[in-house]
C-alpha cells in the first residue's frame, strides 16, 4: 500500500514539475494537426548518411530520397517498367546494338542553367569513373556512348544487352565541371535540394521549371528518425505527414486520420546457406531444411500472417519473372526432412549455427522461430546475433557462416539484379552457390534479345534455385505506409523509390 | 597559484591518456570500410579505399597527426558524411549543452530552495512526504521519465509535439518550449539527490556547536539556518553538482533518442554504428573535456569558498 500511494506522489510531484517548467518557457510548440500548409514532413529511418553524391550514394534509403532531385535518360516507373525521363523517346537498330534517345526540349537544371552536350559528355564520363554501384561497370566495358549535334545520344553496344534502359536509368545527369555535389547536389527532378542539416533533416523544394509535369507540393521536409520508437511516438503525435518502411507494429497505433497502405518491402528474405560450408554441400541437408521449416508459422508469428510466402530469389512485384508454382515446392515435412538427413547421414540431426544482423528485427524473429521449428527435425540451430558491420565483413565479404537470415532487394527493376549474384564465382554470390545449369541459363538469358524467351530463361534459373534448395526461401515481408488523410497520389514501386511529385492534398 | 597549475597540468595529462586510449580502441574494433561501401565491398574496392584513408600508415603516426591537427582545430573529415567534423559537431554541441544548462539551472533553482523547506521542520509532514517522493524519483531513470513526460504532455495534453524539434534559428520560443520536457527528465533524478544531499547536509550542521552558539545569542531557527548553516552546509553540495553537470552531458545521450534532439548523442550513437571514428573521435573528446574541466572549475570554486582547502 505504501508503495502505491509513493508511486502516486512521485507521479503527482512529475506532473507538478513538469507544468512549472512549462509555463516558465514562452509559448509550447503547437500540435501539428493544424491548418496546414502545401508541405509535408516526412518521417525517415536513417540520414542520408552515405553521400549526396548520385554516383557515391550506396544505400537505398538515400536512393529513394534523392531519385526526386537526381534523373537519367530513362527512369523507373511504378509498374515496373522504364519510361522516358530526360530523353523522350528512344530507337532501337533491328540487330538491338544501336539505341538512339531524342533528348526533351527545354531541360534545365536546379541552379537555371540549360542542359547542354557537355553536361551530357560530363555526366556519363563521370558516372563511369567514380560510381559505386557493382553493375554500371559491366556495362561501361560494353558500350560506347556519344552525343552528336542533333542532341541526340547514342549507345552503341559491343554485344546485346538485355537491361540496358535499367542500366541508364542509374546515369543521372548532372551539370558538367560542378563541385559541390556533396554539400548542395544539383540535378533535374521535380524537387531541388535546399538544405541539409546532419542527423536532422533534408529539405526539398518543388522545382518550378520542371520540363514535365511540375511536382504539386511546394516542400518536403526529411526528418530523421533513427529511433523505431521516436518515429512512432511522432506519427502518433501527428508530427508527420508521410512514412514508409514500417512494421506492423508501428503503425498499429497510429491515429485515423492517417491512412495505411499496405505493400511489400521487395526484398527476398530468406535463410540464406552457406552452400560450400559442411554439412550444407549435401543438397539432401538443404532439402532438408526447407521441408523443417513451416514459412506459413514464420509468417504468422513474426507478422501477425501478413508477407508474401516465396519460393526463390524472385518477389511478386516482379511479375513477369515471378513463377507462383515455385511458392510451397517444399510442403512442411518433419518426417520427410528427418528421412532425408538420415540418408545424408545425420540421422541424430547436427548443431547449426543461424548469424543474424541484429539491426533487422524482422530477421532476427524470423531466425529466432525457425531455429525452434528445426528442432523437430532434430536440427539444434543456434541464433547468433551481430552488428551490421559485422555482418558485412564476416558473412557478406568473407563468407564465413553457416546459415543466415538476412533479405536482398533490387537496385534496377531487371531479373538480373536479383539473380546474377548467384551464378558460380560472382563477387557478390555470398552462398557460394554453383550449379552448370543455372550459369547457363543466366549466360543464354543475357543474350537473347528476344523478350519473351529471355524472361522464359530467367524463370528457368529461378527453378533451379528452389530445386537445388539453395536456400530455404521465406518471404516478401509486408510493410507499411503511412500518410496523411488529406494526401492523395501515393505510388508503390517495386524498387526502393517514393515518388513525392505524385502526392497532392485533396483540401487545396 | 601552485594549486592552479597543478590542477591544470594534470588536466592536460588527463585529456592527453584519454585521447591516445580512445584513438586506440577504435583502431582495435575494425574500420569504417565495410558500412562505406555496404554490399558493394570487393576486396579490390576495399584495398583501395583502405589506401586512400591511410589506414595502412603506423599507428603512432597517425595518432599524432590526428592529434596535431585536433589541437588546432581541425577535426577531421567524416567517412561517411564526407563533410569537416568541426562543423557537424559544433551545431550539435551547442544542443547538448543547451539541454544540460537548462537541466543544471533547473536542478538547482528547484532542489537548494526544497532541501532548505524540508531540513527546516526535520521529520515534518512536508520533509516525509519529500523524502518518500525523493526515494522514488531517485529509482528512475532519466529515460522512463522522458517516456512518461512524452506520453502525458506530447501525446495525451499535446503541449508539445514529440518528433517535430525546432531549431533555434526557426523558432527560438519553440525551440525552448521543446527543450524544458528533456531538460526535466534529466533534472529530476539530480533534484531528488540534491535535496536528500542538502537536507542532511544541513541537518548535521545544525547539530554542531556554533548552531547552539546563534541560539544562545538570540537568533530563532530560522535565522540559524540561513545565517549560519546554510553557508557549510552548502560546501559538499557544490562538489555534488559540478559531478552532477559532468554527468548531466552523458545522460542528454540517452534523453536526446527518446525526444529526438538532434544533439551530440544522437550524433554519436549512430556515428559509433556506421564507425565513423573521426566523428566518434570528436565527441568523446568534447565529452572528457567536459568532464575534466567541470571538475576543474568545481575544484577552484571549492576553494574559494572553503578556505580551509587552501591551507592544506
Amino acid at each position: 500500500m505504501k508503495k502505491v500511494l509513493a508511486l502516486v506522489l512521485a507521479m503527482t510531484m512529475l506532473v507538478g514539475l513538469a507544468a512549472c517548467g512549462g509555463s516558465g518557457s514562452s509559448q509550447p510548440v503547437e500540435p501539428a494537426k493544424k491548418e496546414h500548409g502545401n508541405e509535408i514532413v516526412v518521417g525517415i529511418p536513417q540520414d542520408l548518411g552515405d553521400s549526396l553524391d548520385p554516383y557515391q550514394m550506396s544505400s537505398a534509403g538515400t536512393r529513394e530520397i534523392l531519385t526526386n532531385v537526381f534523373e537519367g535518360l530513362y527512369k523507373p516507373n511504378s509498374d515496373g517498367d522504364y519510361v522516358p525521363a530526360i530523353a523522350s523517346s528512344c530507337e532501337i537498330s533491328e540487330d538491338g546494338l544501336t539505341y538512339t534517345f531524342h533528348l526533351n526540349e527545354g531541360v534545365t537544371f536546379h541552379n537555371g542553367k540549360t542542359l547542354t552536350n557537355a553536361d551530357l559528355e560530363y555526366s556519363f564520363a563521370k558516372c563511369a569513373e567514380t560510381t559505386l554501384d557493382s553493375s554500371l561497370p559491366k556495362f561501361f566495358a560494353n558500350a560506347d556512348i556519344t552525343v552528336n549535334g542533333k542532341g541526340q545520344v547514342i549507345v552503341q553496344l559491343k554485344e546485346a544487352m538485355s537491361d540496358i534502359f535499367a542500366y541508364i536509368s542509374l546515369i543521372y545527369i548532372i551539370p558538367a565541371d560542378y563541385a559541390d555535389q556533396l554539400t548542395a547536389p544539383i540535378g533535374t527532378g521535380p524537387y531541388k535540394f535546399v538544405s541539409r542539416s546532419v542527423q536532422e533533416n533534408v529539405i526539398l523544394e518543388k522545382f518550378e521549371e520542371y520540363y514535365g509535369e511540375k511536382a504539386k507540393i511546394d516542400k518536403i521536409t526529411c526528418k530523421v528518425f533513427e529511433d523505431g520508437t521516436a518515429l512512432v511516438t511522432a506519427l502518433n503525435a501527428g508530427a508527420i505527414d508521410f512514412a514508409t518502411h514500417l512494421s506492423l507494429d508501428q503503425v498499429a497505433g497510429v491515429g485515423s486520420d492517417y491512412q495505411v497502405i499496405e505493400g511489400t518491402t521487395n526484398v527476398v528474405q530468406a535463410l540464406y546457406i552457406n552452400n560450400a560450408a559442411k554439412p550444407f554441400d549435401d543438397i539432401r541437408v538443404r532439402q532438408a531444411l526447407c521441408y523443417a521449416v513451416n514459412v506459413d508459422d514464420v509468417l504468422q508469428l513474426v507478422a501477425n500472417g501478413h508477407g508474401t510466402k516465396l519460393g526463390t530469389s524472385i518477389y511478386p512485384s516482379f511479375k513477369k519473372y515471378f513463377d507462383s508454382s515455385l511458392v510451397g515446392y517444399y510442403k512442411y515435412d518433419v518426417e520427410k526432412a528427418k528421412s532425408l538427413l538420415a540418408e545424408a547421414g545425420y540421422p541424430n540431426g547436427f548443431d547449426m549455427t543461424i548469424t543474424v544482423p541484429s539491426v533487422y528485427p524482422i530477421h532476427v524473429n524470423t531466425a529466432l522461430v525457425i531455429a525452434e521449428q528445426l528442432k523437430a527435425a532434430g536440427i539444434n540451430a543456434q541464433v547468433q546475433e551481430v552488428e551490421w558491420n559485422t555482418w558485412l565483413t564476416d558473412v557478406y565479404s568473407n563468407r564465413d557462416f553457416e546459415t543466415t537470415v538476412s533479405g536482398f532487394d533490387a537496385s534496377t527493376l531487371t531479373a538480373n539484379a536479383l539473380l546474377e549474384r548467384w551464378t558460380s564465382g560472382h563477387k557478390k554470390n555470398m552462398i557460394n552457390f554453383a550449379n552448370s545449369e543455372y550459369d547457363e541459363y543466366m549466360t543464354k538469358a543475357n543474350s537473347t534479345t528476344d523478350e519473351a524467351e529471355r524472361t522464359k530463361l530467367f524463370i528457368a534459373a529461378s527453378r533451379v534455385l528452389t530445386e537445388n534448395a539453395a536456400n530455404v526461401y521465406i518471404q516478401d515481408a509486408a510493410e507499411f505506409t503511412v500518410m496523411n488523410g488529406l494526401l492523395d497520389g501515393y505510388q508503390s514501386y517495386p524498387l526502393y523509390r517514393i515518388n513525392f511529385a505524385s502526392l497532392y492534398y485533396t483540401d487545396l | 597559484m601552485k594549486y592552479f597549475l597543478k590542477k591544470l597540468i594534470t588536466l592536460i595529462v588527463t585529456l592527453i591518456i584519454i585521447s591516445f586510449l580512445a584513438f586506440c580502441a577504435f583502431q582495435l574494433i575494425g574500420d569504417p570500410i565495410a558500412s562505406m561501401l555496404g554490399t558493394n565491398a570487393t576486396p579490390e574496392a576495399v584495398a583501395e579505399l583502405k589506401e586512400s584513408l591511410g589506414f595502412n600508415r603506423p599507428i603512432l603516426v597517425r595518432y599524432f597527426e590526428w592529434l596535431t591537427n585536433f589541437v588546432k582545430g581541425d577535426f577531421g573529415t567524416s567517412y561517411s558524411y564526407n563533410l569537416p567534423v568541426f562543423g557537424m559537431v559544433m551545431p550539435k554541441l551547442g544542443v547538448t549543452v543547451f539541454l544540460t544548462i537548462i537541466a543544471f539551472l533547473l536542478t538547482v533553482v528547484v532542489s537548494i530552495p526544497l532541501g532548505a523547506l524540508a531540513a527546516r521542520k526535520e521529520n515534518g509532514i512536508f520533509d516525509r512526504l519529500i523524502l518518500i517522493i525523493d526515494q522514488v524519483v531517485m529509482a528512475i531513470p532519466p529515460f522512463f521519465i522522458g517516456i512518461l513526460l512524452t506520453c502525458i504532455f506530447g501525446v495525451a495534453l499535446r503541449l508539445f509535439t514529440p518528433g517535430l524539434f525546432v531549431s533555434f534559428k526557426e523558432n527560438p520560443s519553440g525551440f525552448i518550449g521543446y527543450m524544458i520536457f528533456p531538460a526535466i527528465s534529466i533534472a529530476i533524478p539530480r533534484i531528488a539527490m540534491t535535496v536528500k544531499m542538502f537536507r542532511s547536509s544541513i541537518i548535521s550542521q545544525m547539530q554542531k556547536d556554533y548552531i547552539r552558539t546563534a541560539y544562545a545569542r538570540g537568533a530563532n531557527s530560522k535565522r540559524a539556518l540561513k545565517e549560519h548553516a546554510i553557508k557549510n552546509a552548502i560546501i559538499p553540495v557544490i562538489s555534488f553538482l559540478a559531478v552532477s553537470l559532468s554527468e548531466m552531458l552523458a545522460s542528454c545521450i540517452v534523453i536526446e533518442q527518446i525526444f529526438s534532439v538532434p544533439g551530440i548523442g544522437r550524433l554519436l550513437v549512430s556515428s559509433i554504428g556506421t564507425r565513423d571514428f573521426t566523428v566518434v573521435l570528436a565527441i568523446v573528446m568534447i565529452l572528457a573535456s567536459w568532464v575534466v574541466i567541470v571538475n576543474f572549475i568545481a575544484d577552484i570554486i571549492y576553494q574559494v569558498i572553503d578556505p580551509r582547502i587552501r591551507f592544506n
